[in-house]
């Protein structure tokens, strides 16, 4: 203890001028957290929150169907905990990995704490809260399961199981709609986080492969391929989101005959998807501007065609830089589906508005707004670390681990 | 030292090569190669040397000439040139290993992806492969990892693992600390006695003098003088190569 006060006297306090700085900073962060802590717990009245909780979750979806929403985020989560698992059971090639890592063990504190404080503090039924709780259990056996099984998994088993993700999200549009038996649920009704969700994971797995497309496309010898994807990533890239969203909600019925038009909801994806496909072209070009040019001849001196070089040499070199510019487009794409609330859909903030708009809940926008950004930051805050964990895997300088 | 064959490897006949912004790199270069033979090539920078072998490959065209290739005659066919590939291995100056690959991954890509063999009996392969380039221990790291002389000793793995016909060397040992360029040469002397035929572009003279079957010198787009080392390094025929050499020596 005593060596930590001297390390942070050291670092606070170290010259007069620093000390001054260090003492008007901790003042004025004291007093915004005094502030804010005062407004949260004494004047802000989260009642709205509370009372609204599963329409932030899900808007208006059906509460009699709702047991397909729970069954599909058990899904998720199984799925999250064994790759999670099997992951640590398969450290790199060049690592001695270890099985519970100590921000693992952290994580599942965190989410334990999420887990049990969340639904109490949203006053939910016992029933739901213990659905919370079997959650966090089902997680942390899958977790536990993988990492203690998954070594024995043949490479062609992981092939496999990374297959259970593409299965997952079919089975979860299913179970979302409804068909095959399930009565349907029409778009109309989908809302909250889930559909904020459900439009940003569209747009992300889809934006993917046309972004690499495009990149390729630009980088392309056929004249013809090189210009059109130019013309598409430029006037994708000089138009604002909103205004393709509204000419996508307009154009499209006029373009496809009766009927054909997707749902409005599906109308909004697509455009997303396509908006954002031109942004990641750029990332995944930049990537592929920077693999040298040894690569590609390597590959093909040893009798590589030309998509298997790209696919296995180029490619996962390239696809590796732009990551981050890449995750920084998807958490720019998760953010921007909050214009959907601007063309009439309930997502997250259409959601937040039509409670706002409630009388009962007049000016309680302050703890809307911040549940909202809470919402959003976590989301991101997910996505980000899931990149970085993912470069520091697919570092090739990074120097073996000790241990 | 394996004595060559009479079995053509390599014919290059009066190749004239032209870069689209019209500088002519090969004017009329001509080279036949026998089976199991080690040929040098050295020259000035600039004379060709690598655009040269590089179209032994195919990844440089040329415009004029012709060149066949362990009897396939390079030509605008796709098949051709795959199959050319998969039978000539090349050394690169910058080894351009893959590094999002370990080490092992490195040597089998191409044997699965290509040949189509089995995963277990490739990797066995590799790991003879490294154990005779002197390092097996690595196999679990990543290039990155490596130093200049290991990542160039794992590059003619990679190219022996596709068990080439032919091994092109482009100056592997220019881009090596002077301590490392040893344990590569060696590499190199040892493949030399096998059947395997070699064309090395490179600078060290020992090399071409002690392992080499017949030294090349090239200068300007064209081969100048071809000789047997110990003719070529002390009795050349032609003013070009004797000035060269009273650069280099």
């Amino acid at each position: 203890m005593n060596s930590q006060l001297r390390r942070l006297r050291a670092e606070l306090f170290a010259t007069p001028a620093d000390a001054a700085l260090s003492l008007v900073l901790i003042t004025l962060l004291g007093l915004g957290a005094f502030g804010f802590l005062r407004w949260a717990l004494t004047q802000a009245q989260w009642a709205v929150v509370r009372v609204n909780s599963t329409l932030f979750a899900v808007g208006r979806y059906p509460v009699e169907q709702q047991w397909r929403l729970w069954l599909l985020t058990a899904l998720l989560v199984a799925a999250s905990g064994a790759t999670w698992g099997l992951l640590r059971a398969h450290p790199r090639p060049d690592r001695t990995g270890v099985r519970w890592p100590r921000n693992d063990r952290l994580a599942v504190g965190l989410l334990a704490l999420i887990a049990l404080a969340v639904p109490w503090a949203l006053a939910l039924t016992l029933a739901i809260q213990s659905r919370w709780w079997g959650l966090l259990l089902l997680l942390v056996l899958c977790r536990w399961l993988a990492g203690r099984h998954g070594a024995n998994l043949s490479p062609t088993g992981r092939r496999l199981a990374a297959l259970v993700w593409p299965v997952i999200y079919l089975v979860g549009m299913v179970l979302i709609s409804g068909g095959l038996g399930l009565v349907t649920v029409s778009p109309s009704e989908w809302g909250g986080l889930m559909l904020t969700l459900l439009a940003s994971s569209f747009a992300i797995l889809l934006c993917f492969p046309i972004g690499v497309l495009l990149a390729l496309g630009r980088r392309s010898d056929l004249p013809l391929l090189r210009w059109g994807s130019v013309l598409y990533i430029e006037f994708i890239r000089g138009a604002p989101l909103i205004t393709l969203l509204f000419l996508g909600q307009n154009i499209l019925g006029f373009l496809l005959p009766g009927g054909l038009a997707p749902e409005r909801v599906w109308r909004a994806a697509w455009v997303l998807t396509f908006f954002a496909a031109a942004y990641l072209a750029e990332a995944v070009r930049s990537g592929l501007a920077a693999v040298p040019r040894g690569q590609l001849e390597a590959a093909r001196s040893l009798g590589l065609s030309y998509p298997k070089a790209l696919q296995h040499v180029v490619l996962p070199q390239a696809l590796r830089v732009a990551l981050p510019a890449m995750v920084g487009q998807f958490i720019s794409l998760l953010q921007d589906t909050t214009l959907l609330s601007l063309i009439g859909l309930l997502e997250l903030l259409g959601t937040a508005r039509t409670v706002m708009a409630n009388p009962a809940f007049l000016g309680r926008n302050g703890e809307v707004y911040l549940t909202l950004a809470l919402l959003f930051w976590g989301c991101c805050a997910a996505l980000g670390l899931g990149s970085r964990a993912l470069e520091r895997r697919l570092d090739p300088h990074a120097v073996p681990s000790a241990t | 030292m394996s004595q060559p064959s009479s079995e053509l490897m390599i014919e290059a006949r009066a190749v004239e090569k032209w870069y689209p912004n019209g500088f002519q790199a090969l004017r009329g270069a001509s080279l036949t190669v026998r089976r199991g033979e080690v040929v040098v090539i050295m020259g000035p920078s600039g004379s060709g040397k690598s655009t040269f072998i590089r179209t032994f490959n195919a990844l440089e065209d040329f415009q004029k000439g012709s060149i066949t290739v362990d009897g396939i005659v390079l030509s605008d066919d796709l098949r051709n040139i795959d199959a050319v590939r998969r039978e000539v291995g090349m050394v690169f100056q910058q080894f351009n290993l893959f590094p999002h690959l370990s080490v092992l991954d490195n040597l089998t890509l191409a044997p699965v992806l290509v040949r189509k063999r089995p995963k277990a009996e490739v990797e066995q392969q590799a790991w003879a492969l490294l154990e005779r380039v002197g390092i097996a221990e690595q196999a679990g790291k990543y290039p990155g990892q490596l130093s200049g002389g290991q990542q160039q000793r794992v590059a003619i793995a990679r190219a022996l693992c596709m068990e080439p016909r032919i091994l092109l060397f482009d100056e592997p040992t220019s881009a090596l600390d002077p301590e490392m360029v040893r344990e590569v040469l060696e590499v190199m002397q040892n493949l030399a006695a096998d059947d395997i035929t070699m064309v090395v572009v490179t600078h060290e003279v020992k090399f071409a003098r002690h392992v080499a079957h017949r030294v090349v010198l090239m200068a300007e787009g064209e081969v100048v003088e071809e000789a047997e080392p110990e003719v070529f390094f002390t009795n050349p025929s032609h003013q070009r190569t004797r000035r060269f050499l009273d650069q280099i020596l």
